[in-house]
C-alpha cells in the first residue's frame, strides 16, 4: 500500500526534498538568542568601549568568552537560515539561486570562524 | 518561465499595517546579517593589536557609520521584539486578528523605546575611558 496521495502520485513531483528541519532549527537558534544577546547586549555596553585593554580583559575571561562563542555560532547559524529563505523566495533561476546561497553559506561559515578565533586569541594568548 | 499556475500576489489584498511588520522582519533580519559580519570585523580587530582596534573604533565614530549603527541597532531591536511575537504565534496563540494587531503595536513601541535604550547606553559606554 503506497501512503501518498493519488494527486501526488499524478504530478510525480516526490517530496520537497526536506521535512520541518529548518523550520524547527529557526526557531530552536531563535529562542536561544533570546538569553544570549539580552545578556551580550547588557554587559558589553558595561564596559568601556574605546578602552583595548578594557574591553580585551573583559571579553577574554572564560565566563564572558565561552557565551560569546555560543552567542557567534548561534547568530551565524540562524542567520544563515534566514537569508536562505530570502534567497530562495527572491533569486530565481536553478544557477542562480544554487550560487546565492553557496556564497552565503560561505560567507556565514567564514565568518563565524573568524569571530570564534577572534575571541579565542583575546582568551588564549 | 514556469507554466504553473501562481497565487494572487500582494496587490490583490487591502492594504493593513501588520502588512508592513512582516516585511520589515525580513528586511531587518538581513540587516542584522550584515551587522553580524561587522561585529566579525570589530572582534577581528579586537584580537589584531591595540593599533587596529583603534583603527577600527575610529572608523566606526564616523557621522555617517554611526547613524548606520543606529540603523542596525533599530534592526536588530526590531527582529528580537517581533521574532518573540512570532515564537507566541508558533504556540498558536494570539492569532486573531485584534491580538495580531495589538502586538503589532507593542512591538512598534517597545523597538523604538528599546534602541533609544541601547542607543543611550552605547554613547555612555563610548564615552567611558574614552583615550
Amino acid at each position: 500500500m503506497s501512503l501518498r496521495t493519488p494527486l501526488g502520485k499524478v504530478l510525480g513531483r516526490g517530496s520537497a526534498g526536506d521535512g520541518v528541519g529548518h523550520w524547527w532549527m529557526q526557531r530552536v537558534t531563535a529562542i536561544a538568542l533570546v538569553p544570549l544577546t539580552l545578556w551580550f547586549v547588557i554587559a558589553l555596553l558595561g564596559h568601556p568601549l574605546q578602552s583595548y585593554d578594557g574591553m580585551r580583559g573583559w571579553l577574554g575571561q572564560p565566563w564572558v568568552a565561552v557565551p560569546t562563542i555560543l552567542l557567534i555560532v548561534t547568530l551565524a547559524w540562524h542567520s544563515r537560515l534566514g537569508v536562505q529563505v530570502v534567497i530562495e523566495d527572491y533569486v530565481h533561476g536553478k544557477g542562480a539561486k544554487t550560487a546565492w546561497l553557496l556564497l552565503s553559506t560561505f560567507v556565514h561559515f567564514a565568518a563565524a570562524v573568524a569571530a570564534v578565533f577572534a575571541v579565542l586569541v583575546l582568551a588564549l594568548t | 518561465m514556469n507554466p504553473r499556475p501562481l497565487s494572487p500576489h500582494l496587490g490583490v489584498y487591502k492594504f493593513m499595517y501588520t502588512m508592513t511588520l512582516s516585511i520589515l522582519h525580513r528586511l531587518t533580519g538581513v540587516a542584522a546579517t550584515v551587522g553580524f559580519l561587522l561585529f566579525t570585523w570589530w572582534l577581528m580587530a579586537l584580537a589584531s593589536g591595540s593599533a587596529a582596534y583603534a583603527a577600527a573604533m575610529r572608523g566606526l565614530s564616523t557621522p555617517l557609520v554611526k547613524l548606520l549603527l543606529v540603523g542596525f541597532t533599530f534592526s536588530f531591536v526590531y527582529h528580537f521584539c517581533n521574532g518573540i511575537r512570532h515564537l507566541v504565534w508558533d504556540t498558536g496563540r494570539a492569532l486573531e486578528r485584534a491580538q495580531a494587531r495589538r502586538g503589532a503595536v507593542v512591538v512598534v513601541v517597545a523597538a523604538v523605546a528599546l534602541t533609544a535604550l541601547v542607543v543611550w547606553m552605547g554613547c555612555t559606554a563610548l564615552a567611558r575611558g574614552a583615550p
